[in-house]
């Protein structure tokens, strides 16, 4: 499957980009799955997802759980916890 | 219910989004204006700047998901919610929640939790300017845990 990442504030400045196109490969099912995936791509992206526990993820501009499926999704969000209001 | 979200650069104005929420109307007894501000200091230390980051797609979805939370919790006439983004300085408004009911406990709450989710689950990143250098403030648990009250399942009557 093809899918759109989107990386917001310091997950987007370790990466070193905002967004890319990205297609996993089959084994990787969850979000905790396509972020240890991720980690393994260069060192930018092992220093972003150092520790997973902090990140948090969207699907479809949804929060979800690590355990989701990204079967089907177009566009998954990666970042930071959430410092608005 | 009549709901106004905005998510914008420009400064807003609260006492106009608040009038704007009663007008023509005879039935609403309340209205709760919250308006946050962006202060010079964060846990002692000196603020020159903040900017604010968003993901646009998701921030005005999210925002409208628990507008309409409030909605099915409080009996509400409207609800207005502006969040700017981009950088702002001390003194700048950053948010504003604004509701209207007949009565003011409902508004009130309903107030109240809106802000205690926009500052867990609404999609936005603050950057601090200091004066030894620029960070991303980090979410504070105490935001977690009042957001989580709201969560809590109502106690059964005695």
């Amino acid at each position: 499957m093809s899918v759109k990442l989107l990386y917001f504030a310091w997950v987007r400045e370790r990466i070193g980009k905002g967004e890319e196109i990205v297609e996993p490969p089959a084994g990787v099912a969850t979000v905790a799955d396509l972020m240890t995936w991720l980690a393994g791509r260069g060192e930018e992206y092992a220093f972003a997802f150092e520790n997973p526990k902090v990140i948090r993820a969207a699907i479809d501009r949804s929060h979800v759980k690590a355990n989701a499926a990204i079967a089907g999704a177009s566009e998954i969000a990666f970042f930071p916890p959430m410092t608005g209001g | 219910m009549p709901a106004t979200i905005r998510l914008q650069r420009d400064d807003f104005d609260a006492a106009a989004e608040a009038a704007a929420l009663s007008r023509g109307r005879t039935d609403i007894g309340a209205v709760v204006t919250f308006t946050g501000i962006c202060r010079a200091s964060d846990e002692g230390k000196p603020v020159a700047a903040l900017t604010l980051e968003h993901y646009p797609g998701m921030a005005q979805a999210e925002i409208a998901r628990h507008v309409e939370e409030a909605e099915t919790r409080w009996k509400l006439m409207g609800v207005t919610v502006i969040h700017r983004y981009g950088r702002l300085v001390p003194g700048d408004n950053i948010v504003l929640v604004a509701t209207a009911a007949s009565h003011r406990g409902d508004a009130f709450a309903a107030a109240e939790f809106l802000m205690d989710y926009l500052k867990t689950r609404a999609p936005f990143w603050k950057r601090e300017e200091r004066p030894d250098g620029a960070a991303w403030v980090d979410a504070k648990a105490a935001d977690d845990t009042a957001a989580e009250r709201w969560t809590k399942p109502r106690q059964a009557a005695e």
